[in-house]
């Protein structure tokens, strides 16, 4: 199924493995931080609600 | 006194889409499915382009790094462009989502330079025996990158949320003339390596300088760069609006 790249296999898939890497890095990060701060505003706004 | 009450414009109607609650409110209902169609899209241009299209005369397997470089450099101009009209509208009108969306673009905006340079740098090897080469479009791509970081920087460096909005607003402004420049330098100065506009979008048709073996994927490639963008800005200004709510909150509670 891999399609044949020949001499430039080394190029093309470091391209594809850079570039999905740092898509990858950036959205968990951006998931990440959007829980941590929802987590925390629904905890201080139920301690100011009790 | 009878009293009419005054329609809102279609004016006013816009921008209240940008006050932090009516925001939080369409784009929790939005997102979802724009992340559904930019992983869709996204993940069927790389698949596409990666598997089953065919190599190029000149370049040989290579060309299937364009799937990569040119939406990756697209959305690193387009990404600055948004945080430029975001800081104008602070600037102008003092819209706290507008400043925070520009916020939140950066950190998306800076990978997609990062991955413009390192995929052109990769591909440029091959094809011009050199990693790097202080060409006008490569070398306004890296002074981009550096005022994202800037930008970022700044961000972090003043504690003050108006007066940090204010400064970084103003860097926004400036760095859109290297944005600008990054876009139209191989029109500007005829020289150096890196070739004309791949993709050049003339009265609603595409010009004749890509085949449309390859143009079909990268139009599906550069929609799902697009819509992750999209998703990421969302999600990031969604953050950005309720980290602001929390640190008004924390300082109220310190205060009582």
């Amino acid at each position: 199924m891999m399609p044949d790249l020949g001499k430039y296999a080394l190029e093309v898939n470091s391209s594809y493995i850079l570039s999905l890497m740092a898509l990858g890095v950036i959205a968990g990060l951006y998931v990440k931080r959007s829980r941590a701060v929802r987590r925390a505003l629904a905890e201080l706004e139920a301690a100011q609600d009790a | 006194m009878n009293s009419t009450p005054i329609a809102p414009t279609l004016s006013d109607r816009f921008w209240r889409l940008a006050n932090p609650k009516i925001f939080m409110g369409w784009s929790s209902k939005l997102l979802p499915w724009i992340a559904a169609v930019a992983l869709a899209s996204l993940c069927s241009g790389l698949i596409w382009g990666y598997f089953f299209t065919p190599d190029d005369m000149r370049q040989g397997s290579t060309v299937k790094i364009i799937y990569l470089h040119v939406p990756a450099a697209l959305m690193a101009i387009n990404g600055y462009l948004l945080m430029f009209v975001g800081a104008l509208v602070w600037l102008i009108r003092r819209q706290h989502v507008s400043v925070l969306a520009a916020k939140a673009a950066a950190p998306v905006g800076m990978v997609m330079t990062l991955i413009a340079l390192a995929t052109g740098a990769i591909w440029g090897q091959p094809m011009w025996g050199t990693y790097w080469v202080w060409d006008p479009r490569l070398t306004s791509f890296l002074i981009l990158f550096l005022f994202y970081v800037g930008y970022i920087a700044l961000w972090a460096a003043i504690e003050d949320e108006d007066t940090a909005a204010d400064l970084t607003s103003v860097l926004a402004v400036v760095g859109a003339v290297f944005a600008m420049l990054s876009r139209y330098a191989v029109l500007f100065w005829n020289q150096g390596l890196h070739q004309g506009t791949t993709v050049t979008m003339a009265d609603g048709a595409k010009q004749d300088n890509i085949s449309d073996v390859f143009f079909q994927p990268l139009l599906l490639s550069m929609a799902g760069f697009g819509l992750l963008f999209l998703t990421l800005l969302l999600i990031g200004t969604r953050t950005e609006v309720r980290a602001r709510r929390l640190k008004v909150l924390q300082a109220r509670e310190r205060i009582e």
